[in-house]
């Protein structure tokens, strides 16, 4: 299953839901505010960094870029383009985005 | 939206006649609009123009009149960055005509 | 009484603050409250603005919005001196919440406490959020 979460962990809590309830072995793709959950130094870094023990992470490129966060993704996230983004869903069954 | 054509090329402008797509403006554009504009264009217009398109490729707005007469002023010194000098340019305000004229959108602040 | 006769003999000058609490690009505030400071500059108050929570993620460098398709506002942060708005209050907690630092800003910004922050929103005689 994959999720998509776009709001930022740090003003509402799509982030912290969504990785309460994805199972082992789903995907989570980060977009437009979201991606800031994929960044280094936050205090949203820790649950992030626990939850990749089980899920696979990815935040897409030109959000991150937009945002002066490209340099700056934890390790272990998956940074993709709109072309992956396209193959994430493909790739996947069912998707929950988490509005 | 309107569309006009100059110089062999269609470009896009809103209903004030500001050009919708900055990337439009060339020379020939800016002579057209001066036209429009009723203004003749002198080295001392060109300043101006060339001075705004500079700020907005800077930070991305059209200076209010006040901002830009300040940085005129800072730039070219006071002979050139008072009202009455913008003003004897571009008659119609210097902020709205000469912003028309480089191409750029309404300044932000304008009232 | 006094406040009216000071209009009229040229205007009351009070304190603005504008309060900026949203992420560039994610939604259409961070670029209207900009708008909206730029335009307020033109009355000649004691403007100010401040930026709490995910509103520090307005000032980040580097921001470029090239892919994305809309505009890179962030510059725009930069030309507020030249329209004489030069308090720009950053709430420390929120900045080191969110792993930035001061020089990850790309404005002067003075950076305040969760309790001096406090102080000076209480000091404003408006408060416009965004």
């Amino acid at each position: 299953m994959l999720h998509i979460v776009n709001k930022s962990p740090y003003e509402r809590n799509s982030l912290e839901s969504c990785l309460r309830l994805a199972s082992k072995g789903s995907a989570v793709l980060l977009i437009e505010d979201g991606v800031y959950g994929a960044t280094k130094g936050g205090s949203f870094e820790g649950k992030v960094l626990a939850a990749m023990a089980d899920v696979k992470v990815y935040a897409l490129a030109p959000d991150l870029s937009a945002r002066g966060m490209a340099d700056r993704v934890l390790d272990g996230v998956s940074v993709v383009d709109y072309g992956g983004f396209v193959d994430l869903v493909a790739e996947h069954t069912n998707c929950q985005s988490w509005l | 939206m309107p569309m006009v054509d100059i110089a062999g090329k269609t470009v896009e402008v809103d209903e004030e006649g500001y050009l919708v797509n900055l990337a439009d403006w060339n020379k020939d554009v800016a002579d057209y609009l001066a036209k429009e504009e009723k203004v003749d264009m002198s080295e001392n217009h060109w300043e101006v123009v060339n001075f705004l398109r500079e700020y907005y490729d800077e930070y991305q707005i059209a200076p209010a009149i006040r901002v830009l007469t300040k940085a005129i002023a800072k730039k070219l010194g006071p002979d050139k960055g008072n009202n009455k000098y913008l003003y004897e340019l571009f008659p119609y305000g210097p902020a709205k005509q000469a912003c028309k004229i480089a191409g750029l959108p309404k300044p932000t602040g304008c009232i | 009484m006094s406040d009216e006769m000071d209009m009229e003999e040229g205007g009351v000058i009070k304190k603005f603050m504008f309060v900026n609490r949203k992420a560039p690009y994610g939604t259409i505030y961070a670029l209207e409250g900009l708008e909206v400071v730029l335009i307020s500059a033109a009355f000649e108050q004691d403007v100010s603005m401040a930026f709490i929570d995910d509103g520090v993620y307005e000032l980040k460098k580097g921001q470029d919005t090239k892919e994305l398709g809309q505009k890179n506002f962030s510059p725009t942060y930069r030309a507020l001196e030249g329209y004489d708005i030069e308090k720009l209050y950053v709430e420390r907690e929120s900045m080191e919440a969110r792993g930035l630092t001061e020089d990850d800003l790309l404005v002067d910004v003075i950076v305040m406490d969760r309790a001096e922050l406090a102080a000076k929103l209480d000091e404003q005689d408006v408060l416009i959020s965004f």
